[in-house]
C-alpha cells in the first residue's frame, strides 16, 4: 500500500530526521497508486498500474547541497539515505542561491482527496472504454482514448519545525473519435478529484457529436477572425502566459513583463480591464494542495485584476534579493467568466469562427509571447448567429496578451486540466493559414 | 514530461531536482555509477527465471529487459553552478504474449522471487485483456542471436570524467559568452548510460551499454533602454558518442554562411558560445523580415528538425494505423498512398533513409527492445514514399515479414513500443558546397539551428523559426534577419527541394527527448542531411507589439 495516513507518514519522517547531522535537513515523502487503460482502433490497446512511494532528502552544509532518495522505509535504510545525502552535500560545489528550509507553517485545509477515486477498479477503466467504444461503433465513428486516474498523498518535514500533509486523488480522461469516412475528428477531455463527478457515456457523446458534425469540413480564406474559444483552446495559451509570471526573468529584462529602460509591469494595465485571473487551491472544483513541494503555503493570489498585473512570481532566492515576500508559483489557475452560455455567445456572432481546441502550441517570439499552433477536433464557422458548417482547420499565430486585450465576451466556466476557464469571444485571431489535417 | 519541457529547462537551466524521479531513478555517487551490478552469467539467470515462469504460465511468448539507466546532468549559469545530478534507475521489465495478448508488468525488485512475481502479473493482464482482443498478436519471425552483446564505440565515458573539469568547461564557455556581450548566459550537459540486458523466449540474451550526451547553452543579449532582448542557442548537435565529442577537434569543424561556425562530430563549446554572444547581439539590431515566398536554403542542424517532424513522424506505421490517434495524431501518409507505388513524397532528388546502424548517431544500437538485429532501410527512394517504420506485432500488416528493428521503451519500468530510427536526408550526389549554393540563390533565406516548431496531426501543415537567419540576394548574404518563420506543406514542401549540398557538408541533428504514448515515454534519435534548398517557400514576419 502507497498511501499512508497523517500519522504514518509523520512517524517515518521523523525516524529519518532523526539520523540527519547536516546543517539543515529536509525531508519530502511521496507515494501514489494509479491505474490506466488506453484504446484505439475500437479495442483496448494497453492497460496499467503503477505503485510507488518515495522519500528525498535535502541535507546542506552552508550553502553546499546533496539529495539522495530511497523507497524504503526501515531504519538502515533511512540512516543509509540521510548518510548518501549528507556526503553529496559534502562533495557538491557551493550554489550561491541556495536558501535555508522554512521555519513551520500554517496551511489552509486542503478538499482535493475523494474516496470514490482512489477506489476506482480495473473493471471501471474497462466500463469507460466501454462507454466509449460501444457507442462510437454503432454510429460508425472510431474512438481512440485514455483513463488516468490516481490516488497520491504528500509529506514534508524539516529541522526547522516544518511538517505537511496532504492526500489527493485525481482522474484525467480524453478521447478523440473519428468518423470511419476520415473526413471528422472529435475530442473531449475531462478532469475531476471526484470520480462521481465524471460520466464516460456523456463526455464520449460530446466527441462523438464533434466528428460527425465535423464532417466534410469547408476551407475558408486564413486571416483575421472573431473566434469563440472553448476552455480547452485557450487554457494552454493562458497557462504559459501565467507560468511566465516570473519576476525574476522580468527583472533581468529577459521576459514579456520587462519594462523598456528595465523594471516589470507589475501594477500595469496589460490587458481589457475584464480580465481577472486568479489561483486559489481551495476553490471547490479546482481543488490543490494548500502547499507546495517547498513547503511554502499556498493561498489565493490575484495575478490580473481589472487587466492591471497584481503579481509576479518570486522564488525565495530573488525575493530575499529584492527585500519583497517571496510569492510562489501557482498550482491552478482561475479566470472569472460571465452567464452566457456557448450557445449564447454563438447567437450573439454576425460571423466567427468556433474552435474545440489549439494543440500543438509553440513559443514563437516571448518577447511578445508570440504563439503558434493549429485548430483540432471540431473547427466551426458561426454566421448570423448560428453554426453555418465545418471548416478546415487553421494554423495560427497569436499572443495571449493581444488575444486578453481584443476580448469581446465571457462565457461560463469550464474545468480544463485543473483549471477554471471560461468560454471567450474574441476578435481579430490571427489565422495565417490552412491545415488538411482532420 | 515532454520535449518541449526538457527544452525548455535546457534553455533555462533550471535546477535538475525538478525532473521527476520515476523517469531519473535515484541519485547515485560517481564512484558506484563506475560499479556494475551485475555480470552477465546472473543477468542470465534472472533472465531465464522470467522466461520460464512465464511459459510455465502458459504463455506463448516472453521478453525480459534487466535495465540499468544512468543519468548525470549538469547545470550552470554565468558563474554559478546550479545543480549536478546522479541519478541511477535498475529493475526489470517483463513482456509476455498469453492468449494471443500482450501482457506487461515490471519491478525494481530484481530477484528471482520479484521477477517471479512480476511475471505472474503480465501473464495476469494478458489473459484479462485477451478478453476484449479482437485479433491475436501475430510476430514476425526473429533471429535467436545466443549471448551477444553491443556497445556505443566511444574513447571517454563521461562517467569517468572528472565533474570538475566538466564544470570547467561550462564556465569557461559561460565566461566567454559574458565577455562577448552577454547578459546572460545557461549551459548544461546531459549524459546518459543506458545498460540493457534482454532475453527472449526466441533464444537471445543480449548485453548492450549505449551512451548518449548533448551539451547545450543558451546565450541572451538584452537592450535594455528598448527592453529588447534576443537570444542564441548553441549549434551543437546531441549524439551516441563518448565525452570526445566535447574535445572541439579543428577537423571536424565547418565554416557556415556569413560568420557561423558549424560541427560535425566534436563540438567546441568555448568558440560556439563566444560566436553565439556577438550573434546575439547582432540580432537586437538586424532587420525584420519581409514577409513573401523565398528560396530557403537550410543548414543540417535545421533541417535535422523538419525532417524529425515531417518524414520521421508520419512515417511511424502505429500512427498511420491510428493507435496514436488521441494523442499525437495520426498521418497523412495512409497506406494507399504507400501501396499506389508512385506517391511523390517529394522531389526526385529526395532520399530518405531510415537507419538504426549510423555510428555517433542517438538512435544507434546493435539490436532493439525486442530482440531484432538493428539495420537500415529506405522510406523515401527518389522521392517516392517506399516504406514505413514497423516492428515485430506490425509489420504483417505491411506484408513484411522482417521487422525494422526500432522498438524501444525509454526504461525497465514502460512497455517497448514502436519508436523512430534516425531519419536521415542522403547528401547530394553531384560535387556541391553550400557557397555553391548560395551563389545560386537570387532571393533567399539561409537559416541555421533549431527554433521554434509546430505541425498538425495528420503532419501536413508546419511552422518552423530557427537559430540564427541571413538574408541572401543575388547570390550574397546582405545581413542577418529577425522574426522568421516558414509555413508549409509536408508533400509541397520536399517536392520544393531543387539542391542538396554533398557528402562533404553531412552533419547529424539530433533530439534528445522525443515524446510519445501515453502514459508519454521519451526517446532519442538523430537526423543527418547536408545543406539543401527548397524554392518558393511562404516566410512569415512574426515580429508583434504588445
Amino acid at each position: 500500500m502507497a498511501i499512508y495516513t497523517k500519522d504514518e507518514a509523520k512517524q517515518i519522517l521523523e525516524r529519518a530526521l532523526g539520523f540527519s547531522k547536516a546543517d539543515d535537513c529536509e525531508i519530502n515523502l511521496t507515494g501514489s497508486e494509479s491505474g490506466n487503460i488506453r484504446y484505439a482502433r475500437n479495442s483496448v490497446s494497453t492497460a496499467g498500474h503503477r505503485s510507488n512511494q518515495t522519500l528525498v532528502v535535502q541535507s546542506n552544509f552552508g550553502k553546499k547541497v546533496g539529495v539522495a532518495t530511497i523507497d524504503e522505509f526501515d531504519d538502515a535504510s533511512l540512516q543509509k539515505v540521510v548518510a548518501l545525502s549528507e556526503e553529496l552535500a559534502r562533495l557538491s560545489p557551493e550554489n550561491p542561491e541556495f536558501m535555508p528550509p522554512l521555519g513551520p507553517q500554517r496551511y489552509l485545509d486542503s478538499n482535493t482527496f475523494s474516496q470514490s477515486t482512489a477506489d476506482i477498479t480495473p473493471e471501471y477503466r474497462t466500463d469507460v472504454a466501454d462507454k466509449s467504444i460501444t457507442p462510437a461503433a454503432a454510429k460508425d465513428v472510431t474512438a481512440a482514448g485514455f483513463l488516468n486516474d490516481s490516488s497520491s498523498f504528500s509529506s514534508m518535514i524539516n529541522s526547522n519545525g516544518l511538517f505537511a500533509y496532504n492526500q489527493s486523488t485525481n482522474a484525467n480522461f480524453t478521447v478523440t473519435m473519428r468518423s470511419n469516412d476520415g473526413t471528422g475528428s472529435g475530442w473531449v477531455s475531462r478532469d475531476v478529484n471526484d470520480i462521481n463527478k465524471f460520466d464516460a457515456a456523456e463526455a464520449s457523446a460530446v466527441a462523438i457529436d464533434k466528428a460527425l458534425q465535423s464532417r466534410n469540413a469547408k476551407a475558408i480564406e486564413p486571416g483575421k477572425y472573431t473566434v469563440i474559444l472553448e476552455p480547452a483552446a485557450s487554457s494552454q495559451l493562458l497557462g504559459n502566459m501565467l507560468f511566465s509570471f516570473n519576476a525574476r526573468n522580468a527583472d533581468e529584462g529577459r521576459s514579456f513583463m520587462s519594462k523598456e529602460g528595465g523594471g516589470n509591469k507589475l501594477g500595469e494595465k496589460i490587458v481589457d480591464e475584464r480580465v481577472q485571473l486568479w489561483s486559489d487551491p481551495q476553490n471547490p472544483e479546482v481543488p490543490v494542495s494548500t502547499w507546495n513541494g517547498a513547503g511554502q503555503r499556498l493561498e489565493r493570489t490575484d495575478w490580473i485584476k481589472d487587466g492591471v498585473v497584481q503579481n509576479l512570481a518570486y522564488g525565495r532566492y530573488w525575493a530575499d534579493q529584492k527585500g519583497v515576500d517571496p510569492v510562489p508559483f501557482p498550482s491552478n489557475g482561475i479566470m472569472a467568466g460571465g452567464d452566457a452560455s456557448l450557445e449564447d455567445l454563438i447567437k450573439d456572432t454576425r460571423r466567427g469562427v468556433l474552435v474545440t481546441r489549439l494543440w500543438y502550441i509553440r513559443t514563437v517570439d516571448p518577447q511578445t509571447l508570440l504563439y503558434t499552433g493549429l485548430t483540432r477536433d471540431g473547427t466551426f464557422f458561426i454566421e448570423n448567429g448560428r453554426i453555418k458548417h465545418p471548416v478546415k482547420n487553421f494554423r495560427f499565430n497569436e499572443s495571449p496578451i493581444i488575444m486578453l486585450n481584443n476580448l469581446e465576451a465571457l462565457g461560463q466556466q469550464v474545468r480544463i486540466n485543473g483549471n477554471l476557464i471560461p468560454y471567450m469571444k474574441v476578435r481579430d485571431f490571427t489565422f495565417t493559414s490552412l491545415s488538411d489535417a482532420v | 514530461m515532454n520535449r518541449r519541457d526538457f527544452v525548455q529547462m535546457a534553455g533555462l537551466g533550471a535546477g535538475a531536482l525538478m525532473l521527476p524521479t520515476t523517469l531519473l531513478g535515484s541519485p547515485i555517487s560517481v564512484e558506484a555509477m563506475l560499479d556494475p551490478i551485475l555480470d552477465n552469467a546472473q543477468k542470465k539467470a534472472l533472465a531465464d527465471v522470467a522466461l520460464n515462469t512465464a511459459k510455465s504460465m502458459g504463455a506463448t511468448y516472453a521478453d525480459a529487459r534487466i535495465g540499468r539507466y544512468l543519468n548525470q546532468f549538469v547545470f550552470t549559469r554565468e558563474k554559478t553552478v546550479q545543480g549536478v545530478q546522479n541519478t541511477e534507475s535498475f529493475g526489470v521489465g517483463i513482456r509476455v504474449i498469453a492468449n494471443g495478448t500482450w501482457g506487461f508488468a515490471s519491478t525494481n525488485d530484481v530477484t528471482p522471487d520479484g521477477i517471479k512475481k512480476a511475471t505472474g502479473q503480465a501473464v495476469a493482464i494478458a489473459k484479462a485483456n485477451s478478453k476484449i482482443q479482437k485479433e491475436p498478436v501475430k510476430l514476425a519471425p526473429v533471429q535467436g542471436y545466443g549471448e551477444v552483446s553491443w556497445k556505443t564505440p566511444l574513447t571517454k565515458d563521461f562517467k569517468e570524467v572528472p565533474i570538475a573539469d566538466k564544470v570547467d568547461l561550462l564556465l569557461k564557455a559561460n565566461n566567454a559568452a559574458m565577455e562577448n556581450g552577454a547578459n546572460f548566459v545557461n549551459s548544461a550537459l546531459f549524459q546518459v548510460n543506458e545498460q540493457k540486458y534482454f532475453a527472449s523466449t526466441e533464444g537471445s540474451y543480449i548485453d548492450q551499454d549505449i551512451h548518449r550526451l548533448w551539451p547545450t547553452i543558451g546565450v541572451t543579449c538584452i537592450d535594455r533602454q528598448s527592453g529588447k532582448f534576443k537570444s542564441r542557442q548553441g549549434l551543437s548537435a546531441p549524439v551516441g558518442m563518448g565525452f570526445e565529442y566535447m574535445d572541439g577537434l579543428d577537423s571536424e569543424k565547418i565554416a557556415g554562411a556569413a560568420d557561423l561556425m558549424l560541427y560535425k562530430m566534436s563540438y567546441d563549446i568555448v568558440e560556439d558560445a563566444t560566436l553565439a554572444a556577438k550573434q546575439a547581439k547582432q540580432m537586437l539590431t538586424a532587420k525584420s523580415v519581409e514577409p513573401g515566398k523565398y528560396s530557403l536554403v537550410l543548414e543540417p542542424n535545421h533541417l535535422g528538425l523538419t525532417i524529425h517532424e515531417s518524414v520521421g513522424h508520419p512515417l511511424e506505421l502505429d500512427r498511420v494505423l491510428g493507435y496514436e490517434a488521441n494523442y499525437a495524431g495520426t498521418s497523412f501518409a495512409t497506406l494507399d498512398k504507400w501501396k499506389a507505388g508512385d506517391f511523390q513524397y517529394g522531389s526526385k532528388l529526395v532520399n530518405l533513409v531510415a537507419d538504426k546502424t549510423q555510428e555517433g548517431s542517438l538512435g544507434a544500437v546493435g539490436y532493439d527492445d525486442e530482440g531484432v538485429k538493428c539495420k537500415k532501410w529506405d522510406l523515401v527512394r527518389d522521392g517516392v514514399l517506399v516504406n514505413y517504420q514497423a516492428i515485430r506485432d506490425q509489420v504483417h500488416m505491411i506484408d513484411q515479414n522482417e521487422s525494422h528493428g526500432c522498438c524501444y521503451s525509454q526504461s525497465w519500468n514502460d512497455v517497448q513500443f514502436q519508436r523512430m530510427p534516425n531519419v536521415s536526408l542522403e547528401p547530394g550526389k553531384e560535387k556541391y558546397s553550400v557557397q555553391d549554393m548560395i551563389k545560386d540563390v537570387e532571393k533567399g533565406i539561409y537559416i541555421a539551428g533549431r527554433g521554434s516548431y509546430s505541425i498538425d496531426q495528420q503532419r501536413y501543415n508546419f511552422q518552423f523559426g530557427g537559430t540564427v537567419f541571413y538574408e541572401i540576394k543575388n547570390g550574397e548574404i546582405v545581413g542577418m534577419l529577425n522574426d522568421v518563420a516558414y509555413q508549409s506543406n509536408t508533400q509541397e514542401f520536399w517536392n520544393s527541394c531543387t539542391k542538396i549540398c554533398d557528402e562533404n557538408d553531412y552533419r547529424l541533428f539530433g533530439s534528445f527527448f522525443d515524446g510519445k504514448g501515453q502514459p508519454s515515454q521519451i526517446s532519442a534519435v538523430s537526423h543527418g542531411s547536408s545543406t539543401s534548398r527548397f524554392d518558393d517557400v511562404n516566410v512569415i514576419n512574426t515580429g508583434r507589439t504588445i
